[in-house]
């Protein structure tokens, strides 16, 4: 806890502000800490823990399969790429071989998921700059999306989707269709996005060289994903440390150079972009084919240990489980991108103004789910 | 404002006609309340998106006069969406506290039910009615947008039947 009576250099006393957990801008429940000198920050001090639910010893005492409808809810925007690390660590100790069409449904999901994300941040994100019209913008594509969601897996935000060896179940009639015009329907809003907020002068006023983290930082930090691809370190796993069947898909891996919010901010709508040639990709490849690969019913890994890394919208998302050749883990340990890249903020708030708080916090792009776990 | 609606249904009911008062006022309060709930937007988890998504484009809350504010002091209704752990427990006690009367509560989502699929653990409270009285649950994990509109429409039935002799001190005078 940071002592409320630190002195600025003048030797006034200075103002302690408790920001959260309460509060529309923290994105849940985290708490800040902010000591104010006047209106300029001297130390900010993250509290979190606010939605420490024990995952990861609640994992222990669930089958691996259990474990993958818990991993809905580590970060719950991106439920599909919390499934896909889950069933790949799972499936890295069991070392069973996936079936192609399941590949691509898993690809196609995860990437549907990362439209989602991003599309909530540039709402959010947006929101917490003070344009409200953003999210309402977001929201409308967001619930086209978890249409194609629910058609597929009958729920809208904890999908329970994967399985150990493939996935639960096929697409219904009509999905292809519905998720082509799906993306076209994207691309024409993105343009949207772009004249609503990309180019407004007052939101470029907030964001440009707001909260700068510069490249030596990012490694210091281990960030990763889009923040630290807005800082100009060309890295993604799914091409760098590829898994899947990512390597059968076209698509770049955009960098900014600036590392601040705008760029951070630009980051997630490149990727947007990218994501959707994705599924443009899948949507054209997709064959059929079996769906789910044999393994037993009750699943018993051999004993040993895996560790799989991915590219989640967040950045890396990364599982450490141990099997003792029992039905239950014996550890499951999850890299949670969110976590990580929240270490930065200590850093690089001090010394803003209280209303870029805000802003940077945003564009770090934080789900407390995923933090305290 | 506050003795005047404590105690003038006790002074009414001894005149004549003074029951129609009584119900004529009853009907315009409560009219009035149950269509200006004003959420204090209070999101703990997962199903935080759930309640933003019913207040956005497609599910509009709007429409039933449920507008968000960012503030205890100004909110009648908290919907508590979303896994309450002991470490949020007091925080939350602590904002429905501030929260002026009438107050109302809902619970979203089998987390604050009963502590839902995080039951079996250490850190999280086995329903948030453990800690502030709820009116209203919502099940599902989340509970889709349209379940919490039933909800919020569950919640205007009650404050309906709800009459001013019930208000404040009136009870304990009683």
């Amino acid at each position: 806890m940071t002592e409320n009576t630190l002195k600025d250099k003048d030797g006034f006393e200075t103002m302690y502000l408790n920001m959260g957990p309460q509060h529309p801008s923290t994105h849940g429940v985290l708490r800040l800490g902010l000591v104010l000198d006047g209106e300029v920050i001297i130390k900010a001090e993250p509290d979190i823990g606010y939605l420490h639910r024990g995952m990861e010893k609640l994992a222990e005492s669930r089958t691996y399969q259990a474990n993958i409808a818990m991993s809905d809810r580590f970060d719950y925007v991106t439920s599909m790429n919390n499934n896909f690390v889950t069933a790949l660590a799972v499936e890295k100790l069991l070392g069973v071989e996936i079936p192609k069409r399941a590949q691509y449904l898993r690809i196609l999901m995860a990437e549907l998921n990362r439209v989602v994300n991003h599309i909530l941040f540039f709402g959010f994100f947006a929101m917490d700059l003070g344009a409200t019209t953003a999210l309402i913008f977001g929201f409308r594509e967001r619930e086209e999306a978890l249409e194609l969601f629910e058609s597929v897996c009958g729920a809208r935000l904890t999908y329970n989707y994967f399985r150990v060896g493939g996935v639960s179940r096929d697409l219904p009639a009509g999905f292809i269709e519905k998720a082509g015009n799906f993306v076209k329907m994207m691309r024409s809003r993105l343009k949207d996005y772009d004249d609503l907020v990309t180019g407004n002068v007052i939101f470029q006023d907030r964001s440009v060289g707001i909260g700068r983290i510069s490249k030596e930082d990012v490694l210091a930090y281990s960030l990763s994903g889009p923040v630290m691809r807005a800082s100009g370190i060309k890295y993604d796993i799914r091409k760098d440390d590829t898994y899947s069947v990512y390597r059968e898909f076209d698509f770049e891996v955009p960098v900014r150079e600036n590392g601040d919010c705008f760029d951070r901010y630009m980051m997630r709508m490149l990727e947007l972009r990218e994501a959707l040639k994705i599924i443009e990709q899948v949507l054209i490849k997709l064959e059929p084919g079996e769906i789910l690969a044999k393994v037993p019913k009750i699943i018993k890994p051999p004993a040993g240990e895996a560790y799989v890394r991915t590219e989640s919208p967040k950045g890396e998302l990364a599982l450490y489980l141990v099997s003792d050749g029992t039905a239950n883990p014996y550890r499951l340990h999850l890299r949670a991108p969110s976590f990580i890249n929240l270490q930065i903020l200590q850093k690089i708030l001090t010394g803003v103004k209280v209303a870029d708080v805000i802003a940077i916090l945003g564009s770090i792009d934080i789900t407390l789910g995923e933090v305290d776990r | 404002m506050g003795i005047l609606l404590d105690e003038a249904p006790y002074i009414l009911e001894n005149f004549p006609g003074g029951g129609i008062v009584i119900t004529s006022a009853d009907w315009f309060i409560n009219w009035s309340r149950a269509n200006s709930l004003w959420p204090l937007t209070f999101g703990l988890a997962c199903c935080a998106f759930e309640m933003i998504s019913a207040n956005m484009s497609k599910y509009d809350l709007d429409r039933f006069g449920v507008f968000p504010r960012p503030t205890p002091r100004q909110a009648d209704l908290i919907f508590v969406a979303g896994t309450l752990t002991k470490k949020m427990a007091p925080r939350l006690k602590k904002l429905y506290d501030q929260m002026g009367e009438p107050k109302y509560v809902i619970s979203m989502g089998s987390c604050s039910n009963t502590g839902g699929p995080f039951y079996d653990s250490y850190a999280v409270v086995k329903g948030v009615d453990k800690v502030i009285p709820v009116d209203v649950y919502v099940a599902g994990c989340p509970p889709r947008p349209e379940n919490l509109i039933e909800g919020i429409k569950k919640l205007q039935e009650k404050i309906k039947k709800d009459t001013i002799k019930n208000n404040g001190r009136a009870k304990i005078f009683k």
